[in-house]
């Protein structure tokens, strides 16, 4: 992302980015969460800036820090062959952030992954469901406050069917196939 | 017109979608991975896919364990081609540190990945080929991979988990005869090759099967964020290799093949050509390999010699540091990435200045190309997932972590 670019984005979202900054090749807006699906729809639309692939999707926890989370959004043009990685901050004591799955595809399964392990809740999120650990599991394994040897409850086999075919029945003959939960 | 009165007849015949469980444990999903279908005779109208079943917690662990004590991690993500991994993961280390590796060591990280690179497509095409039922192109894949597994373990000592990064430099440099070796191995697996491209790219049964099955269009390939052969088959001529260069990408002549259509077919194509492309980038990278040490020169980072450890108590003091403590990280974060096997390989790691690592986040190629398998299966035939699931080349290791 040139210089130019960044000014705009903040001139732009002056009430938004808290910060901006240059290291090691990484162009880095820092900013707040709550209008996140703005700013990623000015970077993902803009004709110049053209950022259409979402790269990569995580989250950071600094345990004893105010924000405590960052979920870090790197994006890139595959037109200008621009990188650009936005961290929003997310506190402690509310970790909701609006879904940007609406707007790149690869948000859906990183949004989930990033739920299931640091429980950061996406609104809006078509199916904000565990990805790679099972329902039943107790905490967020990647918050730096849960140990690494915790164990989990033993889980209830046959209790109830957590991937209970019923679940899927609903689909009728001609309807899209829009809706798949994947 | 004895056919329309059978379509009158069955038109009245009350049907209900069929669920069919895929996997876990299924000769065809490589790995584990399970994907719940609905289907409307043998037409996909849904599919659902489940990961998670080889979960080892890998970031878990990296955090606890020293930077280096990362690497041996890393070869178990994708395990196919795990050279790739850890010089992948060795990059995003010296960004953070602020080092560059020594020409000779980017030239060998070059040569060497190279070679994972090709055993990576050789087993994805081979196994597509066993999976259409044409066995004997396995065999033949195998056996051109068995080659390239005899270079690795002649440099590295192991033929899987190779843990051959290190940060700042490798473990051990190339042997002596490498070049004759790679000579030797070069002219197997090109012949090999050649097999391959006579046995199946003109073979009516694997043509029917590929093309036209697992289609994505070029917008959707970029919003879910494919990579590697799956989006240049697409026609997108992204590749980090070329876009990005680093180790010795630069300096090396070489072309990224595009597909068209986006279809199984073309994923074949593409990781064919890339093959022969991969051979080529070796044989300069060979032909310029340059003299010099392979590790920086740089106590901070780099293990001393056994000379000196053992007789030389700074020698020594500096070996018991940089194991117990780990490479002192500078505080701070970067995304780091490399073509891997499949795709993107991105590492976004974070130091808070200590030995080992605050965060290893992992963008794994096969998670993201896996992320839209309803868009490549629904509204085709059960039997095309398998040629679709074989080009995704999704590695159990690599997606589940």
């Amino acid at each position: 992302m040139s210089a130019s670019d960044i000014k705009r984005l903040v001139r732009k979202f002056k009430n938004d980015i808290v910060d901006s900054s240059e290291r090691l090749g990484m162009d880095t807006a820092l900013v707040k969460k709550d209008n996140i699906v703005e700013i990623v729809q000015f970077l993902k639309d803009d004709d110049k800036l053209a950022y259409n692939m979402l790269r990569h999707l995580t989250c950071v926890d600094y345990l004893h820090r105010e924000p405590r989370f960052e979920v870090i959004y790197v994006l890139y043009s595959t037109t200008n062959k621009q990188q650009v990685v936005l961290k929003a901050m997310i506190n402690a004591d509310d970790t909701t952030i609006d879904s940007i799955s609406h707007l790149y595809g690869s948000a859906n399964w990183a949004e989930r992954e990033v739920w299931d392990m640091y429980g950061i809740k996406f609104n809006h999120h078509p199916n904000m469901r565990r990805i790679l650990l099972y329902e039943e599991f107790e905490g967020h394994p990647l918050r730096k406050d849960y140990d690494k040897q915790t164990s989990q409850p033993r889980v209830q086999l046959l209790r109830q069917e957590r991937d209970a075919f019923e679940e899927f029945k609903t689909y009728h003959v001609g309807e899209s196939a829009e809706g798949s939960r994947s | 017109m004895p056919d329309s009165s059978l379509d009158m007849d069955t038109a009245g015949i009350h049907t209900e979608p069929m669920l069919l469980n895929m996997g876990p444990s299924h000769p065809a999903m490589h790995g584990t991975v399970r994907m719940i279908l609905t289907l409307d005779g043998e037409t996909v109208i849904k599919c659902d896919a489940e990961i998670g079943y080889l979960h080892r917690g890998f970031e878990k662990e990296c955090e606890n364990a020293t930077w280096t004590q990362v690497f041996p991690y890393t070869d178990r993500l994708n395990y196919v081609s795990p050279l790739l991994n850890n010089f992948g993961f060795a990059l995003a280390v010296e960004k953070l540190l602020g080092i560059e590796a020594t020409p000779r060591c980017n030239y060998i990280r070059t040569i060497m990945g190279e070679i994972s690179r090709i055993g990576d497509h050789l087993t994805c095409l081979g196994a597509g080929s066993l999976e259409l039922g044409g066995f004997s192109g396995f065999l033949y894949a195998v056996e051109a991979r068995e080659h390239l597994y005899d270079l690795i373990e002649e440099v590295t000592g192991a033929r899987l988990t190779v843990s051959y990064g290190r940060v700042g430099g490798l473990k051990t440099d190339l042997t002596e005869d490498f070049a004759a070796r790679w000579a030797f191995a070069r002219e197997r697996v090109m012949r090999i090759w050649e097999d391959i491209n006579k046995l199946l790219t003109r073979n009516r049964i694997f043509l029917d099967r590929m093309e036209g099955t697992g289609v994505i269009s070029q917008a959707d390939a970029i919003s879910y964020g494919l990579t590697g052969p799956m989006l240049r088959s697409t026609g997108v001529d992204y590749d980090v290799r070329k876009d990005h260069p680093y180790f010795a990408y630069g300096d090396v002549d070489f072309d990224v093949p595009v597909g068209t259509h986006g279809d199984n077919f073309d994923r074949y194509q593409v990781r064919l050509e890339e093959i022969k492309q991969s051979m080529r980038i070796i044989d300069q990278a060979l032909a310029r390999l340059p003299d010099g040490p392979i590790n920086v020169d740089d106590p901070r980072v780099v293990l001393p010699e056994k000379e000196r450890v053992y007789n030389s108590i700074e020698g020594m003091i500096n070996h018991f540091k940089l194991v117990f403590e780990g490479i002192q990280v500078p505080a701070g974060e970067v995304y780091s990435y490399t073509e891997g096997g499949n795709g993107e390989l991105g590492f976004y790691v974070v130091s808070n200045g200590t030995g080992k690592p605050w965060k290893v986040g992992i963008r794994s190629p096969s998670f993201y190309n896996m992320c839209p398998i309803h868009k490549f299966v629904e509204g085709g035939m059960i039997a095309d997932i398998i040629p679709t699931f074989d080009g995704i080349n999704m590695i159990g290791g690599e997606i589940d972590r």
